[in-house]
């Protein structure tokens, strides 16, 4: 395979050599965008439309006693007031989630968390929605709440779910990896253990756009089309299905523009159900959008693990093993989206980059009384919290050992001749060299340099930290054997069709929220066809006219999707290779490819371009046995295995020694994702992860009061990084393709999500190290950060 | 009430309720739904419009305090067939992502480049640093806003390219080559 980077050597080229696939060139989405032509959920107005608003529950958990909804139907602009009452009649009241549990669509029994949906209005316009929320009249008898996971198991933590028959606490599964009696041995004789109670926070992907729906039922065809700010319109029209019983074949997803993702919009959410029984019932099209404070209360949330992390290593630095337990808050309905066989994700990749002589990691899951989620915010299915576990028990153990924390990981890395690597708990490692990234990143960062200055500001009592992470990934799920969705096996389909003048259009399954598709796609396929991405149309987003698929969210675009269009582009080659050969009266197997077109082997002349045979093939001419009259192809690509991109970020703080205030001052990020489609796009990925990871690190947090009050429920609650809090990014990369993936890309989406926090932790407890801080929890605030240095060997400065 | 005002250089009248928000009226009156919504407690700024040249979030304006005014929005970057500057800078420099802050960041931008035609990085970051971007981490669009600086009447009018390349040529619809952006920005400060 030639890469664009190659083929730009010569910028006088002509013509001839213009670069066709990878490379950077600009967006196919933004001229839309940049004018405000993007077409968003809320941007939707069909003739008729009806807007819906949700009543939202006070309180975290309480026995609903009456609802009066006299007042708010006499509004004259209300049309319809739906209650749990009227979903249980239509059997809609509890809908499945994405992990084999079912959530209340509307409250019945009684509200087991703040912000529950309690009451769906109908109304004509959205200011008269929100009005009559005021005028239902709910009587509650409260209860007392479960905010902390950690009390969860007791005896007597009151059960949150006891509308399930026979249940008598709030566990929801046991999980394992690994070998524990090896593991346990292995700990038993090492030189060193270190211990380390690590949490990650709950936290939000707030998306700039909220969530939202526009149904519209015709009951004349049976036909629902239902707009949907949803990363995977596939598994979505399936599971409305199951839902609410319309046959499949009379649903119609359409994911429009999507003002981001992040993972927050992958589940079904009540809202979306509702604004369906809203079009039923009123006959007309209902569009249902949330509001900040119902995205942060309601909707999926990330992370909350509660980390028991142990490492053991020799005397001089050889990590020899890890072992964890988990307490996994899933709030009050697991509803998080995971492949089924895997309650915690892909939490088992804690081994981290490292060569171990066993692992082992347990995980149990608890319902509270919190909004339900889990797994979200470009988590890559929990690789976030397994990064952060690993690599601060390696920073703990770096400062244990007296060592420098890049040389500990240094020395424990997994060798490039080891790969394919078994590590300790069943993933198989594709491909990697890790030394070679760290090596990069420390280059960039001058790191020898950084350390001195450190050490000299310390002699002035100045706060610098410098952090390092190492993180490998596993994404692009997945194998279809080993990894589904309730039920669904995670491929993805493409189809590609050439049309008669050689421009293409290509349909596929996932959905973009941002990450460039349109352009990534049709790159992939002028790569594989020739064909320039300008004349490629991408279509995606609409079940009616793109195939099956999973869609996107854990990084798994470019190493599923992306495979399927190489895969179909390759298919509709080899069909173009047996009407070329029909053209130029020759043998196939005497044809070679060039850039787009078929020649006779040693004879380059005659040829026949992409174009010329796509009009030969719609055309007259007799074509050869077997081969049908177009150009076009389909597949489903069932990845071999997943993919696992890596990394080595370095990030250096300063902090404030009166305020605590920690300031990011550089931080270096070097990727390898595989083979490169467009550097730009990737570029953007990262910038884009590595302010989450600020975020995370320094600012983000939902957090819960005793009676269950969420916190974090507004923007001015929920600190999100500004251009004011992150640094201008240094990144770099190395590339080393996938084995097994059909162009050698591993995805980059979540990459820099996963990598950056442990980074930037690692560097805030570095700065600290003069007053004897060897860890500290999410979010770094100031006022934590303050409290750290208070009382400790050395006075604040 | 009646509320009367100029959009994007046209005069509009409209018969409203006078609790509508600015960012409703624009959307679901006027129809320009290029002005998003995003917070409602005036933190993201994906809302923001120019009212007299000035960003204002438009989530927390009444649309009868913006009567008599003057507003533009999204729609009104654009002249004639011609983009602003910031929206090709946008372009060039991956400034966007899944676009929904983008129309907001571009009208604080154009308000910047209009008061001072060069700042300097930091005083990009301050000018955009009422306004979230969820996707770019910001250094791009801090790059986009500095391309239009460096391009005051757009791509290939103030300066022809130093060198060209093949990025990004035919896909915004037109056939202008994509000049070198690095060597005009060195140009640049060279004249500056």
């Amino acid at each position: 395979m030639t890469l664009i980077h190659d083929r730009q050597s010569n910028p006088a080229a002509g013509d001839e050599d213009r670069p066709i696939g990878y490379g950077r060139i600009q967006r196919k989405e933004d001229p839309r965008f940049v004018r405000g032509k993007g077409h968003y959920l809320d941007d939707i107005v069909l003739p008729g439309m009806l807007h819906g608003a949700i009543l939202r529950a006070p309180v975290a958990h309480a026995k609903l006693v009456s609802i009066d909804t006299t007042n708010a139907l006499a509004h004259p602009k209300v049309v319809a007031v739906i209650t749990g009452k009227d979903l249980l009649g239509l059997k809609l009241a509890w809908a499945p989630t994405l992990s084999a549990d079912v959530q209340a669509v509307l409250v019945t029994d009684k509200v087991r968390f703040q912000g529950q949906e309690v009451a769906f209005v109908v109304a004509e316009d959205r200011y008269a929605a929100r009005d009559a929320l005021e005028l239902i009249d709910v009587e509650y008898d409260v209860l007392p709440p479960l905010v902390d996971a950690r009390k969860a198991l007791d005896a007597d933590a009151p059960v949150i779910r006891d509308e399930i028959e026979g249940r008598t606490d709030n566990r929801i599964f046991d999980w394992e990896m690994g070998d524990k009696a090896e593991t346990d041995a292995v700990f038993a004789s090492a030189d060193v253990v270190v211990s380390q109670e690590v949490v990650y926070p709950r936290v939000h992907p707030a998306p700039m756009e909220t969530c939202g729906a526009v149904a519209d039922f015709d009951a004349v065809n049976g036909k629902l089309t239902l707009y949907e700010t949803t990363q995977a319109p596939h598994a979505h029209r399936t599971l409305f299905a199951i839902v609410a019983g319309i046959p499949e074949h009379k649903i119609r997803i359409v994911s429009p523009d999507i003002g981001g993702g992040f993972g927050n919009k992958v589940g079904i959410y009540p809202g979306y159900i509702l604004a369906v029984v809203g079009s039923i019932v009123s006959g007309r099209p209902v569009k249902w959008v949330e509001d900040r404070s119902e995205n942060l209360m309601s909707t999926s949330f990330a992370r909350d693990y509660i980390m028991q992390g142990e490492i053991a290593a020799t005397r001089d630095g050889k990590i020899l093993a890890l072992r964890t337990h988990v307490l996994a808050d899933h709030g009050a309905f697991n509803a998080t989206a995971q492949p089924t066989k895997n309650p915690a994700g892909f939490f088992s990749i804690f081994t981290g980059s490292y060569d171990l002589l066993a692992a082992h990691c347990s995980v149990t899951g608890v319902y509270t009384n919190k909004a339900p989620g889990g797994v979200a915010y470009a988590c890559s299915f929990r690789v976030t919290e397994a990064v952060y576990l690993v690599e601060r028990m390696v920073d703990i153990l770096a400062r244990k050992l007296d060592m420098d924390p890049a040389e500990l990981r240094l020395k424990n890395f997994i060798k490039p001749e080891q790969f394919p690597y078994a590590n300790k708990t069943g993933w198989v490692y594709d491909s990697g060299n890790y030394e070679a990234a760290m090596r990069l990143s420390m280059q960039l960062a001058g790191y020898e340099d950084l350390r001195r200055e450190q050490a000299e500001k310390r002699e002035r009592g100045e706060l610098m930290g410098i952090g390092v992470s190492f993180f490998t990934e596993v994404v692009g799920a997945g194998p279809r054997k080993h990894f589904d969705i309730v039920g669904l096996g995670m491929a993805d389909g493409a189809e590609l069709r050439v049309h008669p003048t050689g421009k293409a259009v290509v349909r596929i399954s996932v959905q973009s929220q941002g990450q460039g598709h349109e352009t990534t796609f049709a790159q992939i396929v002028a790569e594989e066809l020739g064909i320039p991405p300008e004349d490629i149309d991408v279509v995606h987003g609409d079940t009616d006219q793109t195939p099956f698929g999973l869609g996107t969210y854990g990084s798994r675009s470019t190493p599923v999707s992306g495979g399927a269009v190489a895969l179909v582009a390759r298919k509709v080659r080899e069909k173009a290779k047996l009407i070329a050969g029909a053209m130029l009266e020759t043998r196939p197997e005497d044809l070679e490819w060039e850039k787009g077109r078929w020649f006779v082997k040693g004879d380059p002349s005659a040829g026949k371009t992409i174009a010329e045979i796509a009009m030969a093939a719609h055309g007259t001419m007799t074509l050869p046995e077997g081969v049908d009259g177009n150009l076009d192809a389909e597949v489903t690509y069932d990845p071999p295995n997943l993919t696992f991109p890596f990394g080595a970020y370095i990030c250096v703080v300063d902090i404030d020694p009166g305020t605590g205030q920690v300031k990011v001052r550089r931080f270096i990020a070097v990727d390898d994702c595989g083979t490169r489609i467009n550097p730009m796009i990737i570029e953007g990925q990262v910038h884009g992860g590595l302010t989450d990871g600020v975020g995370m690190a320094l600012m983000e947090i939902i957090e819960f009061d005793a009676d269950g009050n969420c916190l974090g429920g507004s923007f001015m609650d929920y600190l999100i990084p500004t251009a004011m809090e992150v640094p201008d990014w240094e990144t770099g990369f190395t590339v080393t393709p996938s084995p097994h993936h059909p162009i050698g890309a591993k995805g980059i989406g979540e990459s820099a999500t996963v990598g950056s926090p442990p980074a930037i932790v690692n560097a805030v407890v570095d700065a600290l190290a003069p007053f004897g801080v060897t860890h500290m929890d999410m979010p770094c605030t100031p006022a934590r950060v303050w409290a750290a240095m208070q009382g400790r060997a050395r006075p604040p400065i | 009430m009646q509320i009367s005002m100029t959009v994007n250089g046209s005069d509009v009248t409209s018969e409203i309720e006078p609790r509508v928000l600015l960012v409703h009226y624009i959307r679901e009156v006027l129809g320009l739904t290029g002005t998003h919504w995003g917070c409602d407690t005036s933190n993201c700024g994906t809302c923001v419009v120019l009212m007299d040249g000035q960003p204002v979030k438009s989530c927390t304006v009444l649309a009868a305090m913006a009567a008599g005014h003057d507003i533009r929005t999204v729609e009104g970057l654009a002249t004639g067939g011609t983009l602003d500057p910031v929206q090709q800078g946008f372009m060039e420099e991956h400034g966007l992502q899944c676009g929904f802050c983008t129309p907001g960041m571009m009208l604080t931008a154009r308000a910047l480049l209009d008061k001072n035609p060069h700042p300097d990085d930091a005083e990009i970051r301050q000018a955009i640093s009422g306004q979230i971007c969820r996707c770019t981490g910001y250094a791009t669009i801090v790059r986009s806003v500095q391309w239009a600086a460096a391009h005051p009447a757009g791509p290939g009018l103030d300066d022809a390219p130093a060198t060209g390349h093949s990025a990004g040529t035919g896909l915004d619809g037109t056939d202008t080559a994509v000049p070198d952006v690095a060597a005009e920005i060195e140009d640049t400060e060279v004249k500056a």
